[in-house]
C-alpha cells in the first residue's frame, strides 16, 4: 500500500478544500475506499477523515419529504421509522445491501459514490486494460467472465455495472443531491460510461455530497425495492426493481409509477419507458408484463449475462405486482 | 464400566466418551483468546508477500528487481534467478527421488496464479507497494484454460482407477429401461475461514514453524527435507487451525520461500498468502464431468451400471478426482464397467477438498438414479430400497456395517417423505415451486496408526499430549473424554496439548481417520498408564496399599481404591505424595509390534506409508448418509432456496454427539454452497480463476442455511476403529448437492445436470 498522509478535517470547507489537490480522496465510513487501496485499484496521496465532522448525519422526516445527511450510516436510515413509513422503497434497498457489519460502517454519501464489482476493474496486476482506470487502455472484461456485467448503458469503453442498491431506489424517486453549491437530481448526477467510463458522477474537486432529499408522495410510500440474486445475503443483485404506484380513485387505474433497475447498468437506471406505458392503465399482471419488456430496450448482452435479459423484467413485473397487490 | 460396551448416543451426561460435552476451546476462539498461527508474537519480524503469475503458460525471462530493492523498507526480493539451495521433499508416501533441486519459484510458468516471486520488507504494506515495481518479462506460450476449452482434449486414462465386473455393456443393452446423462461439477476452493500462511524462525539450524496444519509431523519432515535438516531440527507449532478442509496437510512453495527469506535475512519472517492467493497456492476440488449409463428392469432392478469420469489436472501432476468413487458401492449391480480420465490444463494441481471423489461421484450416481425413478415411474426412496446393497459388489466383501437403509428410513420419518407428490411441478406455495430430493452419500473408513503421551502430574492433573491437530472438529475434547474415561480421572483435572509436531506422532487430520486413530491411541496410552499407577500403587515401598494385598486397584473419579472391602482410598495427588513420585509419563502407539523401530515411527507419522484403505481387511468398511432436501424454487426468477433438510448417518459410534452433529451440519452447508453458489470463473483468455475473492466466489451465509436436522443411525463397528466410531468429517457433504438438484428437478421439471444450480439455469 502506498504510504498517504492522513488528516482529519477540521470544517466542512476545510475538507472541501482539500479535495482539491490531486490524490485527495474523502474518508468517511470506509468501506469502499479501504477495500479499492487493498486491491490496488485506489491509491491516494492524501485522506481526509470527516467521519467525525458534526451535523452531517441527520435524518429528517416530515410533511415535505426526507433529508438525509451524507454522513448518515447505512443502518441508522434503514432503521429509520418516519423513512419506511415514507419510502419503504429506502428502507428496503438499505436493509438488503451489504452485511450488516457493512451497514454500520458505510455511510449515505459514500454509499453513493461506490465504485463497481467488475472483477477486473479490481485486478490491475493481471489486467492493467481497464478505460475506467486507465482511460484509453481497453476493457479486459469484454470477452471475459461477465456474468456480473451490465447490459444497459454500456459502450464499447466499459460494461461495468454499477452495484449499488440505494441510488435505485433515490433515481426512481427523484431524489436530489445536496452538494453544498448546487442542488443535483441523483438522476443526473450518474454519469452514463459511454466515451468516458472512468468518470462516472458530475462531482466536482471541492464538492462533497452533503446530503439527499426525496419529496413525499403517494407512490413513494406504496413503494418497494425487490432484489434477486443467488445468495439470500451479502450479494449484489442479479437484477433489482425500485418501484413505487399511485393509483387513480378507482384503485386500479394508474396514476403514478416509478421503476429504476439495479444490477443490470451501468449507472442507477430509471426505467421510463415502462412508467410511459403502463401510467393511465389498469393494473393487470399481463400488461405489467409486456410494459416490463421495455426496460430492456437497448441492452446488450455479452454472452454470460445474457440472463438479466430476460430476469429484470420478471423482477419489474413482480415488483409492481406486489406493490399493485396482484402478487 | 468398560468403554467396549456401547452406549446409546447421547447418554452421557458425565464427560466419558459419548458424552454431548461443547468444545473445550470454543470460548477461547470467540474471545479471541485462541492464538492462531501468524498471531504469535515473534520479536524482529519481516514480512514477506507472495507474488504470482498473470498468464497461464510460459516462461519468467527477467524479474528487474532494481526498483523494488531501493524502494522503503525493501530487505530482499527473490525471484527465479536465487538459487535457495533446496531439494525436492518426500511425496504422500515417503518416496523421495535423489538428488532432485526444488525451485519453489520456477522459472517455468504452468498456470496463472503461480508464485514466481517475493518481496520480503520491514512491514507488510510496504512488501506490497515494492511488488508494483517489479518488471516482469515473460514469454508466454498458448496455454490451456480448463476442462471446456476446445484445446484440452479428452486426457487420458487412469489404468489404475478402471473397475469392471459383470458384462457392463451387454447388460446395458439387454436393459428394458435405461438413462444416459453428462453431470459436471466446477472448480470449487475450500476457502477456509483462517487463509494460509506462516511465521518461520531459524535459531542457528533450528527452525520453527508457526503454521496451520492437518499434519503437524509431515509438514515438519517437509521443511527439514527441503533444507537438509535432521528431522529433529524442525518444529512447527499448529495449536490452532481456523478451517483446513483438506488444504493444509502438506507444506506448500510459499513456506519454502518465507523460511527461505528467514534464513537469508537473519530474522524470522512473517508471510501471510492474502485471500486472492489462496486461490492458486494450492490447488482445490477439479473441475469434473462424468457420464452414468443406468440400465434396469422394468420394474427398476439395476442390471448395469457404466461410468465414464474425467477431471482436469495440472500440466506437471496427474492428479484425478475420482469421479468413480462413490459410483460402485451404493448398489447392488452385477454388471459395473468405470473408467477415468484426467485431462491437463494450466491450472494449479488440484487437491483434496472435503469428501475427495466421492462427493463429485456422489452428485453423478444420486442423480443418475434420480433420473432413472423418474423414468421408472417410480418413488426415488423406493429405487434406493430396492436396489441396496446387501455387500460391496466390487470386493465381494461383507460391509463391517451399513446402516444405509435405516438412514433412508429415519430420514425420510423424519422428512415425512410419504407426503411427497411424486409427480414433478406439483408441489407449490404462489409463485415458490416446491420440491423434494433424496441424495445418498459415503466415505470410506481409513485407518493409520498414532501415538500419544499420558502424564499424571504430581498436582493430580492429567495430560494428553499429542502430535494431532484441532481445526474444528473436536479433538480436544474427545481426548479428554477418551482419557478421562480409560484413566477414571474427571474430565476437568485434564488438560490436551496438541498441534506441535515435538508432541508424539499421529493420523493426518484428512480422510476422515484422524479420530478414530487418535482416540485409539490414547485409549491404549491411558489404559497403561492406568495400569501403570496401579502398579506404582501396589508395589512402591512407602504406598499404603503395598500391605493391603490386593492384587488390583480401581481408580475412579480421580481416586485409586481397593477394589472391594475396607481399604485405603486416596486422590491422585495423595497417592503421588505418598509414593515419592513427581510425575508419570507413558507413552504408547498404535504401530504393530514388528514396527516400533525408529524409522517406522517417523514413516508412520509423516507417510501414507501405514494407512490402510476401506478393503485392506476383511470386510468393506464405510460411512454412510442420507440426504432429504426441500428446495423452494421461484418461478420466475429461478432462485433456488433450500428450505428444509433432514440427514440420517451411519457414522458408527460418536464419541461426541454434540461435535460430530456439529462436523455434519458443517458438512452440509458446504454441500449446500457447492449445489447454489460455488464455482471458479476462468477467463478462457489466460486461465485466471477471476472470482478469488470471497465477495465474487460465493460460500453460503446464515440466511441460505434452514435449520438441518441430523439424525445418528450408526451403531458401534470395532472392525473400523478401536472404539466403535467411522468417519464423520468428510460424509456429510457428500450427496446433498445431488439431493439438491433432485429436488429441484421436483419442483420444477428441470434438470440441471451442471453445478452450481444458478438462477440463470432455471430461467
Amino acid at each position: 500500500m502506498r504510504d498517504f498522509s492522513y488528516s482529519r478535517a477540521g470544517s466542512l470547507d476545510e475538507a472541501r478544500q482539500a479535495t482539491l489537490a490531486p490524490g485527495a480522496l474523502l474518508l468517511a465510513g470506509g468501506t469502499t475506499l479501504l477495500d479499492l487501496a487493498k486491491c490496488g485499484v485506489t491509491e491516494p496521496e492524501t485522506v481526509i477523515d470527516i467521519s467525525h465532522l458534526p451535523g452531517l448525519d441527520a435524518i429528517t422526516v416530515d410533511e415535505e419529504g426526507i433529508t438525509i445527511g451524507a454522513l448518515a450510516r447505512m443502518s441508522a436510515v434503514a432503521d429509520h421509522p418516519g423513512v419506511k413509513a415514507a419510502l419503504p422503497a429506502v428502507t428496503e434497498s438499505l436493509s438488503l445491501a451489504a452485511s450488516a457489519q457493512l451497514r454500520n460502517m458505510a455511510t449515505i454519501g459514500g454509499n453513493l459514490l461506490q465504485r463497481t464489482r467488475c472483477t477486473y476493474f479490481r485486478d490491475p496486476a493481471t489486467f492493467p486494460a481497464c478505460n475506467k482506470r486507465n482511460p484509453g487502455s481497453g476493457c479486459s472484461a469484454i470477452g471475459g467472465v461477465t456474468r456480473n456485467h451490465a447490459v444497459l448503458g454500456t459502450s464499447e469503453q466499459c460494461i461495468a455495472s454499477y452495484p449499488g442498491d440505494m441510488a435505485i431506489a433515490l433515481v426512481a424517486f427523484d431524489a436530489v443531491l445536496d452538494l453544498g453549491t448546487r442542488q443535483v437530481p441523483v438522476e443526473d448526477f450518474f454519469l452514463s460510461y459511454a466515451d468516458a467510463p472512468e468518470k462516472e458522477t458530475v462531482l466536482q474537486p471541492g464538492e462533497m455530497i452533503l446530503g439527499v432529499k426525496l419529496r413525499n408522495t403517494a407512490a413513494g410510500m406504496r413503494s418497494t425495492y425487490l432484489k434477486v440474486r443467488d445468495r439470500q445475503s451479502y450479494e449484489f443483485a442479479a437484477a433489482s426493481a425500485a418501484v413505487g404506484l399511485e393509483f387513480d380513485e378507482d384503485g386500479k387505474t394508474i396514476k403514478d409509477i416509478r421503476v429504476a433497475l439495479g444490477g443490470v447498468a451501468s449507472k442507477p437506471w430509471r426505467a421510463r419507458a415502462v412508467e410511459h406505458a403502463l401510467v393511465g392503465k389498469v393494473l393487470e399482471a399481463e400488461t405489467v408484463a409486456y410494459a416490463a419488456r421495455l426496460a430492456m430496450d437497448g441492452a446488450v448482452s455479452y454472452s454470460d449475462n445474457l440472463y438479466k435479459i430476460e430476469l429484470a423484467p420478471r423482477v419489474v413485473t413482480r415488483a409492481i405486482l406486489t406493490v399493485g397487490g396482484l402478487a | 464400566m468398560t468403554i467396549m460396551e456401547p452406549r446409546k448416543h447421547g447418554s452421557a451426561a458425565d464427560g466419558l466418551v459419548g458424552g454431548r460435552l461443547s468444545r473445550f476451546e470454543g470460548q477461547m476462539k470467540v474471545t479471541g483468546a485462541a492464538t492462531y498461527a501468524l498471531e504469535y508474537p515473534v520479536e524482529n519480524l519481516a514480512h514477506a508477500v507472495l507474488v504470482q503469475s498473470t498468464i497461464a503458460s510460459g516462461r519468467v525471462l527477467l524479474v528487474d528487481k532494481a526498483e523494488a530493492l531501493a524502494a522503503p523498507g525493501v530487505l530482499l526480493v527473490l525471484t527465479p534467478e536465487d538459487d535457495l539451495g533446496l531439494m525436492t521433499k518426500s511425496d504422500w508416501f515417503g518416496n523421495r527421488p535423489d538428488n532432485q533441486p526444488y525451485a519453489p519459484l520456477p522459472r517455468e510458468i504452468s498456470y496463472n496464479g503461480e508464485t514466481i516471486a517475493a518481496v520480503i520488507a520491514e512491514s507488510r504494506e510496504q512488501a506490497v507497494e515494492a511488488i508494483k515495481l517489479l518488471r516482469i518479462t515473460y514469454d508466454e506460450t498458448p496455454g490451456v484454460a480448463d476442462l471446456h476449452d476446445p484445446k484440452a482434449g479428452d486426457g487420458k486414462v487412469m489404468d489404475n482407477l478402471s473397475v469392471s465386473w459383470g458384462d457392463a455393456e451387454a447388460a446395458l443393452a439387454a436393459s428394458a429401461v435405461t438413462i444416459e446423462a453428462e453431470y459436471q461439477t466446477p472448480r470449487e476452493y475450500h476457502v477456509a475461514m483462517e487463509p494460509h500462511g506462516l511465521t518461520a524462525k531459524w535459531d542457528g539450524d533450528q527452525l520453527t514453524i508457526w503454521e496451520p496444519s492437518q499434519w503437524t509431523h509431515a509438514m515438519a519432515l517437509n521443511y527439514a527435507e527441503w533444507f537438509g535438516l535432521p528431522p529433529d531440527n524442525v518444529r512447527l507449532i499448529s495449536t490452532f487451525v481456523g478451517g483446513g478442509f483438506g488444504s493444509k496437510g502438506a507444506a506448500l512453495a510459499y513456506g519454502a520461500v518465507a523460511a527461505s527469506a528467514a534464513r537469508k535475512l537473519g530474522r524470522p519472517v512473517k508471510l501471510a498468502v492474502t485471500r486472492p492467493q489462496n486461490f492458486t497456492s494450492y490447488g482445490g476440488r477439479a473441475a469434473t464431468r462424468q457420464t452414468i449409463k443406468l440400465g434396469a428392469t422394468k420394474d427398476g432392478v439395476l442390471q448395469a451400471i457404466v461410468h465414464r469420469g474425467a477431471s482436469e489436472t495440472s500440466v506437471t501432476t496427474d492428479y484425478p478426482e475420482q469421479t468413480g468413487a462413490a459410483t460402485p458401492i451404493l448398489y447392488k449391480v452385477e454388471n459395473y464397467s468405470s473408467q477415468s480420465r484426467v485431462v491437463p490444463v494450466n491450472t494449479v494441481t488440484p487437491g483434496a477438498l472435503r469428501g475427495p471423489g466421492k462427493n463429485p461421484s456422489a452428485f453423478g450416481i444420486e442423480c443418475a438414479m434420480d433420473e432413472l425413478a423418474s423414468k421408472l415411474g417410480m418413488d426415488p426412496l423406493e429405487l434406493r430400497l430396492k436396489n441396496y446393497a446387501d455387500r460391496d459388489y466390487q470386493t465381494g466383501k461383507p460391509w463391517s456395517t451399513r446402516m444405509l437403509r435405516e438412514a433412508l428410513a429415519q430420514g425420510a420419518e423424519a422428512f415425512g417423505w410419504s407426503k411427497r407428490s411424486h409427480a414433478p411441478r406439483s408441489m407449490r406455495e404462489g409463485r415458490q415451486l416446491i420440491g423434494w430430493g433424496i441424495g445418498c452419500g459415503t466415505f470410506p473408513v481409513i485407518q493409520a496408526p498414532s501415538a500419544a503421551m499420558i502424564r499424571i502430574l504430581a498436582s493430580g492433573r492429567v495430560e494428553v499430549v499429542s502430535g494431532a491437530i484441532d481445526m474444528g472438529q473436536g479433538t480436544y475434547t474427545i481426548l479428554a473424554q477418551t482419557a478421562s474415561e480409560a484413566l477414571g480421572v474427571p474430565i476437568d483435572q485434564i488438560d490436551v496439548l496438541l498441534g506441535d509436531s515435538r508432541m508424539p506422532g499421529s493420523a493426518i487430520a484428512g480422510g476422515s481417520m484422524l479420530a478414530g486413530s487418535i482416540t485409539g491411541a490414547v485409549h491404549k496410552t491411558a489404559t497403561a498408564a492406568r495400569d501403570e499407577l496401579i502398579g506404582l500403587a501396589l508395589n512402591a515401598p512407602n504406598s499404603p496399599f503395598r500391605d493391603t494385598g490386593a492384587n488390583t486397584l480401581s481408580v475412579a473419579g480421580g481416586r485409586i481404591s481397593v477394589t472391594r472391602g475396607e481399604g485405603p482410598s486416596m486422590s491422585l495427588p495423595e497417592l503421588m505424595a505418598a509414593i515419592g513420585q513427581a510425575e508419570l509419563e507413558v507413552t504408547r502407539n498404535t504401530l504393530p509390534d514388528d514396527a516400533q523401530g525408529a524409522a517406522d515411527q517417523n514413516a508412520a507419522w509423516t507417510s501414507m506409508k501405514r494407512v490402510e484403505g476401506p478393503t485392506m481387511g476383511e470386510f468393506s468398511m464405510h460411512s454412510w448418509c442420507a440426504h432429504f432436501a426441500e428446495v423452494r424454487v421461484d418461478e420466475d426468477f429461478g432462485t433456488v432456496r433450500v428450505s428444509r433438510m433432514v440427514s440420517a448417518f451411519d457414522c458408527g459410534r460418536l464419541y461426541n454427539p454434540k461435535m460430530v452433529e456439529s462436523q455434519w451440519r458443517g458438512g452440509i452447508i458446504m454441500g449446500i454452497g457447492q449445489a447454489l453458489f460455488e464455482e471458479g470463473m476462468v477467463d478462457g483468455r489466460n486461465g485466471r480463476t477471476v472470482n478469488n475473492n470471497v465477495g465474487d466466489y460465493l460460500v453460503p451465509t446464515n440466511a441460505d442455511i434452514p435449520d438441518l436436522q441430523v439424525i445418528s443411525v450408526g451403531v458401534p463397528d470395532l472392525k473400523a476403529s478401536a472404539l466403535g466410531g467411522k468417519g464423520v468429517g468428510e460424509v456429510g457433504i457428500v450427496g446433498v448437492a445431488p439431493a439438491i438438484a433432485n429436488a429441484v428437478f421436483h419442483a420444477t421439471g428441470k434438470r440441471v445436470r451442471d453445478l452450481p444450480l444458478t438462477l440463470d439455469k432455471l430461467l
